[in-house]
């Protein structure tokens, strides 16, 4: 099945990241000493020629890898709006959350529809039929058991574009036939923006926060845990939340510095969480 | 329930996850640069491409300068603005607001103060260069008596932001050794300001969050624009003169 070819590849993409990490350590671990045994003049001539050989290429992700990453999980998530809008607990809920449903049901269409494309145009064969597992939706039996899994859905589609956007960096702009000019990147964060607009609306529906404050119904659920999870206070290596860190005399609550920073998920989280969802 | 649907794991992804742990990586890497003799060279090799002018305003006109450094300046300015504007819209609250929207308010103004400051940090220590002033901001064609004043004037701000960001991470280059956490960094804060546009646009206009002004309905996706478009829309809440013209070149 497709999405298994996503696996493998995403297997190959893994071991290819191990392998770059090593040597990259390297660099950092004996960069001290040449730093302070380098005349200044002589330093970033001989870092900039170490950093060219380290990092070549790293940053640069296969985009159709990338796209079609994305795709499973707009596939997953359009197939779910689908679902809920043919279920007859959709008719219980109100003509306000019916409206809401069908425009993020109407994004995630358009999504599918332009990655399709979009991996079609940089020469990949697009992933199929990753559909929301049957037996999984059966077991939602409410409009309110289906928000909670679409707030998830949701919140883990914004994790995981931010998570692949330096994969995206430095790529060149494609022409896509019928689609136009456009950026790869820029085309990736243009979606990843529109996903956090539909989790803050859905967290708004589940009278949650519109940002994840740590406070959540759901937030011991793995879509908010992970490497780097929602709760994390440190960035750039600052922990912005220790007094006159960033600011004199200025201290923030972690509650406050966690919910101004949404975190990435990698990979391998992601498709821990959408795997058992995908299915007939 | 439904949320037993989401495990916490799954076995077989568990050796996956080991290489995958970047975020860490560039963090140790931040910490290692800030705390060696050897950072100030390293940063200054990895923007030898872009080499990054410090702004030096003229009177009232304040340059946003190029390289990565101008990105995060851009931001900077940005952030400024929207903490400000939030500053205001608590300190001086609309009459007619409900109290769980002042509440509410008062966490969105402290996220866009964690932005504004946290950039100025990172412009300083992180990328070696010197944040631009304090902008002067001016808020006279905003009526923060009334709540849907504060609202219009909300949602023009985060919409421009949003839109800002997604136009902006693609000028974050990667030959600067700083650029891939650069532009995580600027992923993680958009999210953050398109929640606050979903929130702001649901108050002015229920189920208005990802409306087709702001999501192209064919394509599903949300507006990007050029930073000298976003200072262009930006300029009538400041005061000095902000040149954008080299944000990212």
């Amino acid at each position: 099945m497709n999405f298994l070819n996503i696996l493998t590849q995403l297997a190959e993409v893994d071991s290819d990241v191990l392998d770059r990490l090593n040597p990259r350590r390297a660099v950092f671990a004996s960069l001290g000493t040449v730093a302070k045994r380098s005349a200044l003049a002589a330093t970033p001539v001989l870092l900039a020629s170490m950093f060219q050989k380290a990092y070549a290429g790293t940053n640069a992700g296969n985009p159709v890898d990338v796209f079609n990453y994305a795709l499973t999980l707009e596939q997953l998530e359009a197939d779910f709006y689908n679902k809920v809008q043919a279920s007859p607990f959709f008719l219980t809920a109100s003509a306000a959350d019916q409206a809401a449903i069908k425009q993020i049901s109407k994004h995630e269409t358009a999504h599918v529809a332009l990655l399709t494309t979009v991996v079609q145009g940089i020469g990949g064969t697009p992933v199929t039929g990753n559909t929301f597992k049957t037996s999984v939706f059966a077991t939602l039996t409410s409009f309110a058991a289906q928000l909670q899994v679409a707030q998830l859905l949701e919140d883990t589609g914004v994790r995981a574009y931010k998570g692949r956007a330096t994969d995206l960096q430095g790529i060149a702009d494609v022409n896509i036939p019928g689609v136009g000019t456009i950026n790869p990147l820029e085309s990736a964060l243009r979606i990843h923006s529109v996903e956090a607009r539909h989790a803050a609306h859905i967290r708004g529906m589940r009278m949650q926060t519109a940002w994840i404050s740590g406070t959540g119904d759901l937030d011991t659920q793995a879509t908010y845990q992970g490497a780097t999870p929602e709760s994390n206070t440190t960035q750039a290596g600052y922990n912005l939340t220790m007094a006159g860190v960033i600011t004199p005399s200025v201290t923030y609550s972690a509650t406050d510095v966690a919910a101004a920073f949404d975190e990435i998920l990698t990979p391998a989280e992601v498709l821990a969480i959408a795997m058992p969802l995908i299915g007939a | 329930m439904s949320t037993k649907t989401i495990p916490s794991s799954q076995p077989q992804t568990t050796d996956l996850e080991k290489p995958l742990y970047t975020p860490i990586k560039r963090r140790s890497f931040f910490m290692y640069a800030g705390a060696t003799a050897g950072a100030t060279a390293l940063v200054l090799a990895g923007c030898k491409k872009d080499d990054s002018t410090t702004p030096t305003p003229a009177a009232g006109t304040v340059s946003l300068g190029n390289g990565n450094l101008s990105v995060l300046q851009y931001a900077y300015s940005l952030e400024q603005l929207e903490a400000a504007f939030y500053a205001q819209v608590v300190k001086t609250p609309a009459s007619d607001f409900a109290p769980i929207e002042l509440a509410y308010f008062t966490q969105v103004a402290t996220h866009e103060a964690i932005h504004r400051d946290f950039f100025k940090a990172a412009i300083t220590n992180v990328a070696k260069g010197t944040p631009i002033m304090d902008l002067t901001p001016d808020f006279s064609s905003i009526d923060f008596t009334k709540r849907a004043g504060v609202l219009g004037a909300a949602k023009a701000f985060e919409d421009l932001g949003v839109s800002a960001y997604n136009g902006a991470g693609k000028l974050i280059s990667n030959s600067d050794a700083n650029g891939a956490a650069y532009l995580t960094l600027a992923g993680k804060i958009v999210s953050v300001e398109a929640r606050h546009a979903a929130y702001v646009r649901d108050l002015l206009n229920p189920g208005s969050f990802a409306a087709d002004d702001q999501v192209d309905p064919a394509s599903g996706l949300d507006m990007s624009m050029t930073p000298v478009a976003v200072i262009t829309a930006a300029q009538k809440y400041v005061k000095q003169t902000i040149d954008a013209s080299q944000v990212g070149k």
